[in-house]
């Protein structure tokens, strides 16, 4: 099966319930064929906005366009997207094959050419064995893949995830993560994921949207986004970074790239009394106290702690090279 | 170390047995008293043999040969015998009013379920729902007869618009108002076990019906229907247990005038042929317990309960 995929562009998309406005006229555009994770805390809109796009929920402004097309008030069937429900939302008194084929019954597709496009998805997430189970008797993991084939049988050109991860339990979550981004590679078109945690949408996305009370804060790839956050907010959502005040500027600092040593050299050093020291395995998590400063943490790498060890209480200076400034938006 | 603990385990097991026992004892009691021993009573009885002034124990199948005699043949007018025709009589009203109180139930818990957003609105309407079941059934009952009595409101209204010119005779004491007093009294029996179903459907099963393009019916069908069958399933007996032992009902709301297997219970009961009664109370559970194990076949209620 080959899906055709198209750019999927929002324009001034806005959700109002009653008051309080829940997406503020975000723009955004997503390239055909890329994995898009909208990443923030609860409540920042993520999810309205991905719902907007599947057309369960009505956008009280702006428009979505799909390959040049404006799907903004389409019924949800006919706009060339598919949802991937959060706990998945298979019908449980269905069989397998009959929740993939689902949606050709409903369009009136004969029995036997419903049963045959659905083994064949069936086939492609490796589920034939499971066609006639139901769903309650699948694990979190093979609920997935029923979710995606019922999802894939109506040919979309966009997949729509809602934090599809989020009912596994952390072992499988690593590996269906694996799993969701393969597919994404081999069908080719476009996945747009929503996700509170920012592993997750570091390890899949092409693009990570960075969502903050209504508002896109940064669009950027994981790379750029983890280097370069573009407010105190993606800093601190992200983690691995702290935030100084220098005078009237912030800054972020990349804790990886702290060093810690027990006399004062150099321009960027900053002293403080360590609050507590955690071991990780590959690095050691040291916390630290500095005077007129939020929370600030280091991350050693496990044989440079282990070269010079501290401990809590004691007074260390933290150092770190310019070059890994990174001076954010006030 | 390992001895010790098998030997305080081996100790405790049989002291956690007859605190189960004990704790199973009071229902097992009540039921035993109120629900086994009349049963067996009752099938004792049917057994026994009675003349007009006393009834004398003894197993013997006159009774139930007495009930259906004649039965194997049509009457001389065509009909059936008294016992067969007042049962597909029953069973029409059972019929009737079970097709009526599921339609009317589902669309009430429907509403109720997936219209009504705030769930403080829902208790309300629930709770208003029950009203007429602040008073009792018979006063409810009672309560039609000046609705639709020859001089009732009904057909006062009907004469006074000029739609009819004298008034119309079915709406008392007929199959009409039966079944009407029936749906009035034995709703709420339907709504409440298929609104428990229906609040227990997930409503991302829905969304995900409408992003599969179902239009509202098609949703309605396949998907709401079979996840309320549960409640179906459960509403529907409670309705048709209650119809088919009924007499009161179809006594008040039928001027007496139409036969029930409720009723015929209940007059020979009242004639002392208590063996009779009991037989035919017999017969009368077997048909419902039929119908029953019909309906259960449908569903795995215990799975689904």
């Amino acid at each position: 099966m080959q899906q055709k995929s198209a750019d999927l562009e929002l324009v001034k998309l806005t959700k109002r319930y009653g008051d309080v406005t829940a997406v503020h006229a975000i723009d955004l555009r997503v390239a055909a064929g890329s994995y898009c994770c909208l990443l923030g805390p609860s409540g920042c809109g993520k999810t309205s906005t991905l719902r907007m796009i599947a057309g369960h929920e009505l956008a009280s402004d702006g428009d979505v366009l799909l390959g040049g097309r404006n799907i903004t008030l389409l019924p949800a069937a006919e706009r060339g997207t598919a949802m991937m429900f959060q706990s998945y939302a298979l019908f449980p008194h269905l069989s397998v094959l009959d929740n993939v084929a689902f949606s050709l019954k409903m369009r009136g597709i004969g029995k036997a050419e419903r049963h045959k496009r659905a083994h064949d998805l069936l086939e492609r997430v490796a589920m034939t064995p499971y066609a006639q189970r139901k769903p309650s008797e699948l694990s979190g993991g093979q609920q997935q893949r029923v979710a995606l084939a019922r999802a894939l049988i109506t040919e979309p050109s966009v997949l729509l995830l809602d934090e599809p991860l989020s009912a596994l339990d952390p072992f499988l979550r690593i590996r269906m993560r694996a799993e969701l981004k393969r597919w994404q590679h081999d069908l080719g078109f476009t996945f747009i994921h929503v996700t509170h945690s920012q592993e997750e949408a570091m390890a899949l996305s092409d693009q990570v949207v960075v969502m903050n009370q209504g508002l896109i804060e940064q669009v950027a790839s994981p790379h750029d986004l983890f280097n370069a956050p573009a407010s105190e907010f993606v800093a601190k959502f992200l983690g691995g970074h702290n935030v100084i005040r220098l005078g009237d500027a912030k800054i972020a600092l990349r804790a990886d790239k702290v060093r810690l040593s027990r006399d004062a050299s150099g321009d960027n050093t900053m002293a403080g009394d360590v609050l507590g020291v955690e071991y990780q395995g590959t690095y050691v998590l040291v916390t630290m106290n500095l005077p007129q400063q939020d929370d600030f943490s280091v991350m050693l790498p496990e044989a440079d702690f282990f070269r010079a060890p501290c401990s809590p209480g004691e007074r260390m200076f933290a150092q770190w090279n310019s070059s890994d400034v990174h001076r954010l938006a006030s | 170390m390992s001895a010790p603990a098998t030997a305080t385990h081996a100790a405790t097991r049989p002291l956690h047995t007859i605190a189960a026992w004990w704790q199973a004892a009071p229902f097992a009691l009540v039921f035993l008293l109120f629900f086994i021993v009349p049963l067996v009573l009752i099938g004792m009885v049917s057994l026994w043999d009675f003349n007009e002034y006393e009834l004398i124990p003894a197993v013997s199948l006159r009774n139930y040969l007495s009930i259906f005699e004649g039965c194997s043949h049509l009457t001389d007018n065509g009909d059936f015998c008294v016992t067969l025709s007042t049962y597909l009589s029953t069973l029409k009203f059972c019929f009737l009013v079970w097709a009526i109180t599921l339609v009317l139930g589902f669309a009430v818990a429907y509403f109720l379920a997936f219209h009504v957003r705030s769930s403080g609105m829902q208790t309300a309407l629930f709770v208003l729902c029950t009203v007429p079941f602040w008073t009792s059934n018979v006063i409810r009952m009672i309560s039609w007869v000046p609705l639709l009595g020859r001089n009732g409101l009904v057909n006062q209204t009907l004469m006074g618009i000029g739609l009819v010119n004298e008034p119309v005779e079915w709406l008392l004491f007929s199959d009409f108002s039966v079944v009407l007093a029936f749906v009035h009294l034995y709703t709420m029996f339907m709504i409440v076990p298929i609104f428990n179903s229906m609040m227990r459907i997930d409503r991302s099963l829905l969304e995900a019906a409408t992003d599969a393009g179902a239009s509202g019916w098609q949703t309605l069908w396949n998907v709401i229907v079979p996840l309320s069958k549960t409640g179906i399933i459960i509403g529907s007996i409670f309705v048709i247990t209650i119809v088919m032992g009924d007499f009161v009902t179809i006594g008040v709301m039928g001027g007496q005038q139409i036969a029930s297997v409720g009723k015929i219970i209940q007059v020979q009961t009242s004639y002392l042929q208590f063996p009779l009664a009991a037989a035919n109370a017999v017969i009368l559970l077997a048909v419902v317990l039929m119908i029953i194990y019909g309906l259960t076949r449908l569903v795995d209620i215990r799975k689904e309960l």
